[in-house]
């Protein structure tokens, strides 16, 4: 089996180390890169991110690559977009005022509710390890990057806000948080986000960085 | 005892949430001597890991989540001089400023702040400063009992409480941990978020897949996590 090499965004938005060592761990070369055109090429494309949404836009912005990865969705190139990276593939977000995201997945990104559905306060961010469960039929989860998961399993959560597919077939799998429903994985096409950090989940996370890999 | 790599590693098999990396000795010479242990563990550990221990600047923070860490825990440069809280929180996000908090009982239902590693006295009283920390951005608070750690007789619930009613981030009760049930009260009354366990493991008085198994018996939301625990209740 021939390496497989992983392009990571490198937009200066949150520490790549991590999600680097992950994938070396599944056997990848990891090639951490803001150059248009090593991402235009690559084999599979990794978007992480960390922090406010309008910096992370604009730091897209200002490297010139907004359009890039746009571009990855043509050519059907596998893209896996972590945290805050999942929540830049939608529309927009509501974070500090209405700012407008890559627009690869339909939906909008909105604060994670400060209290529960039975209205009791709530701690934001939402931290720690939650359950991931599967929103349709377990085929869609077995034909997704969760597929070597066992449904139910949990994985580690850092984040304030959450995407919100408007179309509910590219949510492939959610959280609770207060009894909120919180994507945790949405997909469309060749393109994954993941909302929980597969580089800070342990087995559970790096099998779905392998599935990124090998498939 | 061993090397911190060895454990550490052990601890991630075994299931544990997170790993926290305190050097302890650190404040008294004025730095931090884990950033190579950090490196090597960033290798072949995937949960999230803290560091604390004689952080005291924005460059020092920006090197250990370089060299692999997620989050920093500050006590005493934190008391020093609070604004390296909001630099953090500001440059890096809440989610890695750990405010780690020395407390120590005094009369009625009052701590006091301690810093370097319990040594110093400051006058502060734990819940204001735990609220001022929040405040100025940090997104967890290590809350450490000076008077019950290494003591192995369970954690100060009245302090745990004191200020997980006060602050709306998670709080992890460290210091008094003896046995596997000690973590039942501190949660459950106490408001604990997490807890943190030190030498009832690295004596391996227990295992973290004991220590989970009892708390999911006792319906605390933990994880699961498939580890066969070498100890039987």
């Amino acid at each position: 089996m021939s390496t497989p090499v992983i392009t990571i965004i490198d937009y200066g938005v949150g520490n790549l180390l991590s999600v680097q060592r992950g994938f070396e761990n599944c056997g990848a070369r990891v090639v951490a890169t803001s150059d248009s055109k090593t991402i235009l090429n690559a084999e599979r494309v990794v978007l992480p991110g960390v922090g406010a949404f309008p910096n992370a836009m604009a730091a897209l912005k200002r490297l010139d690559l907004i359009n890039t990865i746009q571009e990855l969705e043509k050519s059907e190139t596998p893209l896996l977009a972590i945290c805050l990276g999942m929540q830049l593939l939608m529309d927009e977000s509501e974070e500090f005022g209405l700012t407008s995201g890559l627009g690869l997945i339909p939906g909008r990104v909105v604060a994670v509710p400060s209290t529960t559905t039975s209205g009791k306060t709530q701690k934001i961010p939402h931290i720690g390890w939650n359950e991931v469960h599967p929103r349709h039929v377990s085929q869609i989860w077995n034909d997704s990057l969760l597929k070597g998961n066992t449904v139910g399993e949990a994985a580690y959560f850092v984040h304030s806000y959450m995407a919100q597919p408007s179309d509910l077939k590219n949510e492939i799998a959610f959280a609770i948080y207060g009894g909120h429903k919180i994507s945790a994985v949405i997909s469309k096409k060749n393109i994954t986000g993941c909302q929980f950090h597969p580089e800070k989940s342990g087995m559970v996370g790096l099998k779905i960085l392998r599935s990124f890999c090998y498939d | 005892m061993g090397s911190p790599n060895e454990y550490a590693l052990d601890y991630y098999k075994q299931g544990a949430d997170e790993l926290i990396y305190m050097d302890v000795v650190a404040s008294l010479y004025g730095r931090n001597h884990l950033g190579e242990i950090i490196k090597n563990a960033a290798k072949d550990i995937f949960i999230p890991m803290t560091v604390g221990g004689g952080i005291r600047s924005i460059e020092d923070v920006r090197e250990i989540l370089r060299l692999g860490a997620d989050k920093v825990a500050i006590n005493t440069a934190a008391v020093a001089n609070s604004k390296i809280i909001t630099d953090v929180a500001r440059q890096f996000g809440s989610q890695c400023m750990v405010a780690s908090i020395e407390a120590k009982k005094k009369e009625g239902e009052h701590w006091e702040v301690y810093t370097d590693n319990g040594r110093e006295r400051t006058g502060i009283d734990v819940v204001e400063w735990a609220k001022k920390c929040v405040m100025n951005g940090a997104g967890e608070i290590l809350l450490t009992s000076v008077d019950r750690e290494g003591t192995r007789t369970g954690f100060d619930i009245e302090l745990v409480k004191a200020v997980s009613s006060e602050v709306n981030v998670p709080v992890i009760a460290s210091g008094g941990m003896g046995k596997p049930e000690d973590l039942l009260p501190v949660v459950l009354e106490g408001g604990a978020d997490a807890v943190a366990m030190a030498d009832i493991l690295h004596y391996k008085r227990t295992d973290v897949g004991n220590v989970r198994a009892i708390a999911l018996d006792a319906g605390i939301g933990v994880r699961r996590y498939e580890h066969t625990s070498h100890y039987n209740n």
